[in-house]
């Protein structure tokens, strides 16, 4: 195996074509959509034209046919410009579509892949509960079999996608029972919308994030049949964790974005901004906290590439990409407050984007294993 | 039906810096990137297929190796096939040596129906290799296209042309050159780019290839030659008056005044 | 001079002979053979299919004979019956050029290109305004610009008369047919020239341009070939003072046509999108850019440009954020203007535009950035908000003006 540190042409063309798109139709109308809380169908159903959605699943199957390097460039380039929309591809990929093609049966997949990798349709991953955060095992929805059906009851909460008007379904991680030593067994299920009993509500409000959706779920007494099962009953455990590992690396490149965007934002305006006689970039205080943020993003942008190379090579990448995830996002808050620190008071104002840089990067600690359960998973990889 | 359209990988123009000692560009940096206009002629292209079924677009530049990036580009918008003329004797060519080159690439290439090019390049604004080419090729030329209507047969375009608009019609084989009116150039899809990276690339033609006479191209073939570059002086006085709204509207009139500029009724 | 035809090679194909643009290629024998009238321009390789005509000396450069050219010639444009003020605008840098110290013998005697229909009383306004001979043709099938047909009429022109210098306006139709012609005829042409002088060691042409955006200024010539071709941008030239005394001659050709000149099928004019912003006489211009923020903006602009009997003008970001026509583009990819003052109201001074108010008599700026590139590029720059300081500045002449009445 050689070394290189050169990514191929192939992925600096899918940077330039996302970047290209990003900057001219997401960048205008970013700050608007957020400051209204307003999700985009026109905006995402244009990310479905130009391909950001199946980017990894085969082309048989109504994808992209690209590698994992190639989308997680693609979500790195969106968060540069908007959190908003970088969300929505990100779960739309991860947590939406992943599942059904990892696990799901041909008959969910030739269901509902063609339109989800069109964007046309969106589909949310319903884990997480009010008394199940990081202790994903409380889940207290369930499942019963009654005859070839399910009945499904519960709730779910923070659940993106899940509520937009071209939301197709949820998948809803139900306990189906318990294996011999009492620990509970988790079956997932495909849920679609208009099923009697399911409901989806956005949920407003939030600190970042606030042009993508997000939805509080209810099942009450929602009957599927048993083709709603993704993949075999009893499987939903083992499918959550494989698909948070590949939604870290996303995460991970919501926060190598962010910061990206967020220092070259700085850049800039350090460089234009004089005070005391000279551009204040020319000031060693601030010369160094721009150094310093490059070099962060610069590890970060290397690690995670590492990380998705290994799972384009099929080898384990769980502990790399909790690594990946909780260091992107970590830098992502430092880069973002030290942008925020250089624009000085015109860094409060919503004018311009560093403000909303700041705002987006506090979810990435958050989501899809806090900073805390990460370094749980690296602190068991390496063998504490 | 055969669509050609050339390509010219040109510096981001808005991005070129001058080093003001020496006078010289500063390339160092500068994005290499498609010439817009040609982007438009591509896109144009793209749309004749899309409207006539059985159509085969091909794209074709002159340039150094790294060019190719810009062919690679234009395949993964679409183009089926690209050719890149690449050879060091080709360098130094002006705008006649240079549609020369790509006249006789294109008989290489052979047979074109359609020949497609951006009116203009960003980096050298001459709007002479179209109309050079086409006249290599004795066919007829359409120039500021900004509606093409093709069909298997001839070609019918409207042309803004200064002060006029004009329909001009000619039978295939022809050229035109577009503009940026023409239309709104698409996207790279992810699709494109994987299938463009999978089954298509560039393939290169060199003097040997196209059968070119050697006095004809590069410097040698180039009857044009820069004398001197320089960077244009547009510096003034750049007196600064500050103020507030009445004290900065006087200082205008009194300028006025001073030009005898100011209306009297 | 070095053309070699090799008669073993040559079947008499006879294609070489269309393929000279001097009429220098005669069959002898049922060979081809060269005539006096050889330029040495080589056009002729291109046409031989079995590579019967080679250069002697190899593979080298070129090299034409230039001895027999002379004269400096202005194509001529005309629209709508007059003359377009691009072209006299050429012609009056072609008298200057023609008179000024470098001149020789090759390059004193200013020729006017005229081709078209209902030609009128043109051919005395050009010897009027500059030209000591204009060259006529006056055919109903020159009514309308097509390329094929006018690149014949010129080439034969170039063919008869061997110019030294032959200047085009780098309008549409300058930029549309030049570049044809020259590569007929396989000579240089320079683009978009906006300085043209004679060289004052050897009397060659130095034609100035911009490249790369405006960024740089370039010098090009073209030692080896003849004619020395160039299209000039309108606006830049100054036309020559009217004097209607002046003497000139004239002449007229005809328009003739071969089978090979009939490639375009039809031509016709759709649409008359003449813009209503006449810059040329204007004496004040206010431009607009980014700093506008708006149309609201430009109707500022408009109430000073009325009180001032100004025009409006615009950068190209104005243009393309909608807030108003590219009609009033200004800058290397719009209009070039030289009024006697020019008004820049929130345009930042990117070079693209700049390089088209070069020849502003005078330049100010009203702008909220004092370290904006236009602070350096104007004779004044008045730091502040333009939204309050245009309306004062209107109120302010219109009341002067009631006053004075």
């Amino acid at each position: 195996m050689s070394l290189s540190y050169q990514l191929d042409e192939k992925h600096e063309m899918v940077r330039a074509a996302v970047r290209e798109f990003a900057e001219c139709e997401i960048r205008p109308v970013a700050g608007a959509l957020e400051e209204k809380e307003a999700f985009s169908v026109s905006l995402t159903r244009q990310m479905g034209e130009i391909g950001l959605f199946g980017m990894i699943v085969p082309e048989h199957l109504g994808g992209q046919g690209l590698d994992y390097v190639s989308y997680i460039i693609a979500v790195e380039e969106i968060a540069r410009i908007d959190g908003s929309q970088a969300a929505t591809v990100a779960a739309g990929n991860s947590l939406g579509l992943s599942p059904i093609y990892y696990f799901g049966t041909l008959e969910q997949q030739q269901r509902y892949l063609p339109e989800l990798c069109r964007g046309d349709a969106l589909m949310g991953f319903g884990l997480t509960e009010a008394n199940a955060g990081s202790d994903a095992g409380a889940s207290k929805t369930r499942a019963v079999k009654d005859g070839d059906d399910w009945i499904l009851n519960g709730s779910k909460i923070f659940i993106t996608n899940a509520a937009t008007p071209i939301t197709r379904g949820t998948i809803i991680q139900a306990v189906t029972g318990s294996d011999s030593r009492g620990k509970p067994e988790h079956t997932c299920f495909v849920v679609e919308n208009g099923t009697p009993g399911y409901t989806a509500t956005p949920m407003k409000h939030k600190l970042m994030w606030r042009a993508s959706n997000t939805a509080e779920i209810s099942l009450s007494d929602v009957r599927v049949s048993r083709d709603a099962v993704l993949g075999q009953p009893g499987d939903g455990f083992k499918q959550m964790l494989s698909t948070l590992d590949r939604g870290r690396l996303s995460i991970a490149a919501m926060g190598l974005g962010c910061a990206q965007g967020a220092y070259e934002a700085a850049l800039k305006y350090a460089n234009e901004r004089v005070q005391f006689g000279r551009p204040i970039s020319k000031q060693q205080v601030i010369s160094f906290k721009l150094a310093d943020m490059a070099m962060k993003i610069e590890l970060a942008r290397n690690f995670l590439y590492r990380a998705c190379w290994l799972a384009d090579q099929h080898q384990p990448f769980g502990k790399e990409a909790a690594m990946a995830k909780l260091y992107c996002s970590e830098i992502a808050k430092e880069v973002a407050d030290e942008a925020v620190q250089i624009h000085g008071g015109y860094g409060l104002m919503k004018e311009y984007d560093v403000e909303r840089f700041y705002r987006d990067q506090r979810l990435l600690q958050i989501g899809e294993g806090t900073s805390e359960v990460l370094r749980m998973v690296i602190s068991r990889a390496i063998g504490c | 039906m055969h669509i050609v359209v050339t390509i010219k990988q040109v510096p981001d123009t808005n991005e070129v810096r001058i080093d003001k000692k020496t006078g010289t560009l500063i390339r160092e940096g500068v994005p290499a990137i498609m010439n817009p206009e040609d982007k438009h002629a591509l896109e144009a292209a793209l749309c004749i297929r899309e409207e006539l079924g059985d159509v085969k677009v091909t794209v074709l530049s002159m340039g150094p190796p790294q060019a190719g990036n810009t062919l690679m580009e234009a395949l993964c918008l679409g183009a089926d096939e690209a050719f890149l003329a690449c050879d060091k004797a080709f360098a130094g060519a002006d705008t006649l040596a240079t549609a020369y080159t790509l006249a006789m690439a294109l008989k290489k290439i052979a047979p074109v129906d359609l020949v497609l090019c951006g009116s203009q390049a960003i980096d050298g604004d001459t709007a002479q290799v179209g109309p050079q080419i086409a006249e290599c090729l004795g066919i007829p030329q359409i120039t500021y296209a900004e509606r093409i209507k093709a069909s298997e047969k001839s070609v019918e375009v409207e042309s803004g042309f200064g002060a006029v608009r004009r329909r001009v019609s000619a039978d295939l084989p022809a050229l035109v050159t577009v503009g940026k009116a023409i239309n709104r150039p698409r996207y790279k899809t992810m699709k494109g780019i994987a299938a463009a990276f999978r089954d298509k690339g560039v393939q290169l033609l060199t003097s040997q290839d196209i059968k070119v006479n050697p006095g004809r191209i590069g410097l040698t073939g180039s009857p044009t030659s820069v004398k001197k570059t320089f960077v244009p002086e547009l510096g003034r006085a750049g007196r600064i008056i500050d103020g507030g709204p009445e004290t900065l509207s006087l200082g205008i009139i009194h300028t006025l005044e001073a030009e005898n500029l100011l209306p009297k009724s | 001079m070095s053309i070699i035809i090799d008669t073993d090679i040559c079947t008499g194909c006879k294609r070489c002979i269309p393929a000279c643009p001097y009429d220098a290629l005669a069959m002898e024998g049922k060979k081809a053979v060269r005539t006096p009238a050889c330029t040495g321009c080589g056009a002729c390789l291109d046409a031989c299919k079995y590579s019967a005509i080679s250069l002697a000396g190899g593979q080298g450069r070129i090299k034409m004979d230039i001895t027999g050219f002379s004269g400096i010639y202005v194509f001529i444009e005309t629209l709508g019956g007059a003359i377009s003020e691009g072209s006299l605008e050429i012609l009056g840098k072609a008298r200057e050029l023609a008179d000024s110290d470098a001149a020789s013998r090759k390059t004193s005697r200013v020729t006017a290109v005229l081709p078209g229909h209902a030609l009128d009383r043109m051919p005395e306004e050009l010897i009027a305004l500059g030209a000591d001979h204009v060259i006529i043709i006056d055919d109903p099938r020159l009514a309308v610009y097509r390329t094929d047909y006018y690149t014949r009429v010129i080439t034969d022109v170039i063919r008869e008369k061997m110019p030294e210098i032959i200047l085009f306006g780098a309008t549409p139709l300058g930029r549309d047919l030049a570049p044809r012609i020259a590569n007929r005829i396989k000579t240089g042409l320079t683009a978009d020239c906006t300085g043209l002088s004679l060289c004052s060691k050897d009397g060659i042409l130095l034609q100035t341009r911009p490249a790369f955006g405006g960024n740089i200024m370039a010098t090009i010539v073209c030692p080896d070939n003849r004619p020395q071709m160039a299209t000039v941008r309108p606006g830049v030239m100054r036309r020559a003072k009217r004097d209607s005394n002046r003497i000139g001659t004239t002449e007229t050709m005809a328009l003739t046509l071969g089978k090979k000149d009939d490639l375009i099928r039809h031509v016709e004019v759709v649409e008359n999108t003449k813009d209503a912003i006449d810059f040329e006489d204007a004496r004040i211009i206010i431009a607009g850019g980014r700093g506008i923020k708006g149309p609201e903006g430009f109707e500022l602009l408009g109430k000073l440009a009325a009180a001032l009997g100004a025009r409006i003008g615009a950068t190209r970001a104005a243009v393309e954020a909608g807030w108003i026509s590219r009609a009033h583009q200004i800058g290397q990819t719009g209009k070039t203007v030289r009024p006697d003052l020019y008004i820049a109201c929130g345009v930042s001074g990117s070079i693209q535009h700049m390089a088209g108010v070069m020849g502003a008599g005078r330049i100010i700026a009203v702008n909220s950035d004092r370290n904006a590139p236009i602070c350096e590029m104007a004779d004044e720059t008045y730091v502040g908000d333009l939204f309050s300081i245009l309306p004062e500045l209107t109120r302010e002449i219109t009341e002067r003006k009631t006053t004075a009445a």
